[in-house]
């Protein structure tokens, strides 16, 4: 009873969020109908005893990718409704469109399908059941040791990218130097 | 297939334990409210001390019903909403303020039995429980989650009030909270790391001798750094940057009235308060009492409340202590706010955090412990003048390009 109702609210505010993000013409109730669907999701991790991915979802995404996205809009000045008659990409719009109803068909079909050959039980390996066993924190200790272990080139490899990000960031943002000229279509004409 | 069913499945309406929960969020609640009207009033009256002032005296004995007075006069003020101003994010941000300051009292210790190494457990009414609302396996990492949102208030805020100054207020608030979270969030990693657990209340238990209060077993300094961060986070003096009287008029909340700027005044305020709880929970042992003169707990007459009235004693210093900074220190200019947060306290606080975790790991393979202290040090210092060379090299290089700043 008390999964359903869970389940039910977070799902509607997940959905109520991603559709506000869809149809909202201004830009920073968009970012907040996405920071609604994140909040969903939180609540789900937490309903899936996933604790320490719905407050890393909660820090990272809610607290600085959007509160990002909002710094963006407002210091540039965009936090007006758009003009969604004008199409700037001709072809985005009927490509868009049947990308759309694909991706529901086949999920359509892919629901349809597991209820006539429905799936054997998924049983948890080891791990996953020793780690919720433990009360005390034995699911961050075992995510912990996955992370930095087994995954650990993959983990530091992400972070080099993250570093490649920042560095070509500064480099796009600064005024070039002196006698140096840089090719924007600025200074073309 | 829920983790929550065996949480809430059994739970009967109306029995002791549920009877339990709404009683211990009722008295947070409560207290959370009345300690935030104590606080605008001992701000107000230890700052009128400091500029050798009076302070407010006439509403009830030494002025204590003050905070009351001016909450029913704002409760009655007309309610503005300009014109240009997008209605819905206007009455929506105080409430993103003011809701996250509350819930983080959720996870701090309020007191209980810590006495030679016990947990916390108290028995209320036959039942065993902890004086504390919630104790999620994510603990502190919920703290950080909460810290981020109330960004969002104080954000939308600004920009929703469609006015150039309150705008230019979020913007410096959300740059400014940003910047220093990083080092807030370095600084407590080092507590985890010493304490091993994100539980406060394991953070707690694990703090039981004066010697491994986390002030004293993470070596002071990431207490200094959680400080200065936090108060950054709080946006108040000398970091209130966000409100700057005499260039914004009155930052963020310019254009709020009513009840609504009412709230934001008590968001702030209970910030200070749960703050000081948080800094005290982590840094200073929370509950657990202090070994005075050779007794164990000199408030032991109190019987089950004497760790209550710990945490109280330790929370109010640090309440002092931030009036104390207001009273004291100007406000710092923009770029000595940033300076300070980007090339001073994260790299410090990332760098202690290392030292830490290299003793940790000299420690578990039996390493000498003098090597490691001079290799760590040396370490340090080469980073530290790397960072220094590297600073230096790009202020050079910003003047030649002629930057005006």
């Amino acid at each position: 009873m008390m999964q359903l109702f869970v389940f039910i609210v977070a799902g509607a505010m997940v959905l109520g969020g991603a559709v506000g993000v869809v149809l909202r013409t201004h830009p920073v109730h968009a970012a907040l109908s996405l920071v609604l669907t994140l909040f969903g999701i939180a609540v789900l991790f937490i309903a899936q005893d996933a604790q320490f991915l719905a407050a890393v979802e909660v820090i990272v995404y809610a607290g600085a990718i959007v509160v990002l996205f909002l710094f963006v809009i407002m210091l540039l000045g965009i936090d007006r409704a758009e003009d969604l008659h004008v199409e700037p990409f001709k072809i985005q719009r009927p490509v868009a469109l049947v990308i759309g109803a694909g991706l529901v068909s086949l999920l359509g079909i892919a629901v349809i399908a597991s209820r006539q050959h429905p799936v054997p039980t998924v049983t948890p390996s080891q791990a996953v059941t020793d780690a919720l066993a433990d009360p005390h924190d034995g699911n961050i200790r075992a995510l912990a040791r996955d992370v930095f272990s087994d995954h650990v080139l993959a983990f530091e490899l992400t972070s080099v990218l993250l570093v490649i990000a920042v560095v070509a960031t500064v480099i796009l943002a600064r005024k070039p130097r002196k006698g140096e000229t840089y090719i924007t279509s600025g200074s073309a004409q | 297939m829920f983790a929550v069913d065996s949480l809430l499945d059994h739970i009967k309406l109306f029995s002791i334990p549920t009877l339990i929960v709404i009683i211990k969020v009722l008295v947070v609640f409560v207290v959370g409210l009345v300690g935030t009207m104590l606080m605008v009033w001992f701000e107000r009256k230890v700052i009128a001390f400091m500029q050798n002032r009076i302070g407010p005296n006439k509403a009830g004995p030494k002025g204590l019903l003050q905070t009351l007075a001016d909450g029913t006069k704002l409760f009655f003020k007309e309610d503005l909403i300009p014109d240009k101003s997008d209605r819905f994010v206007f009455k929506l941000a105080p409430y993103l303020a003011f809701v996250p300051a509350f819930l983080v009292w959720a996870i701090i210790p309020l007191g209980g039995d810590f006495s030679n190494g016990k947990n916390g457990d108290v028995k209320i009414l036959g039942h065993v429980t902890k004086l504390q609302l919630a104790d999620p396996p994510v603990g502190v990492l919920l703290l950080l989650a909460l810290s981020s949102i109330a960004i969002y208030g104080i954000m939308l805020a600004g920009w929703s009030s469609g006015s150039k100054y309150p705008l230019l207020g979020s913007v410096r608030a959300s740059a400014q909270m940003i910047s220093y979270e990083a080092a807030l969030g370095l600084s407590l990693a080092t507590v985890i790391l010493v304490t091993g657990t994100l539980s406060t209340n394991g953070i707690v238990t694990s703090q039981f001798t004066f010697s491994r209060w986390s002030v004293i077993a993470t070596g002071v300094l990431p207490f200094a750094i959680f400080l200065i961060a936090a108060t950054a986070e709080l946006n108040r003096p000398p970091f209130d940057l966000v409100e700057a009287e005499q260039e914004l008029v009155g930052g963020f909340n310019t254009e709020y009235s009513s009840i609504r700027f009412a709230l934001f005044f008590l968001a702030e305020f209970m910030n200070t308060i749960t703050m000081s709880g948080v800094i005290v929970t982590l840094f200073f042992g929370g509950p657990q009492p202090l070994r005075i003169a050779g007794n164990a707990n000199v408030l032991q007459f109190l019987g089950p409340l004497s760790g209550t009235v710990w945490l109280l004693l330790k929370v109010l210093v640090f309440l002092y202590v931030y009036v104390w900074f207001r009273a004291t220190l100007p406000r710092l200019r923009y770029d000595q706010l940033m300076n300070l947060g980007w090339k001073l306290m994260i790299p410090l606080a990332l760098g202690w955090f290392m030292l830490l975790a290299f003793f940790r790991v000299g420690q578990d393979s039996g390493w000498n412990t003098w090597v490691i202290g001079v290799a760590g040090i040396a370490v340090m210092a080469v980073c530290a003048s790397l960072l220094q060379l590297a600073s230096k090299v790009s202020a050079r290089n910003r003047e030649r390009e002629g930057a005006m700043f």
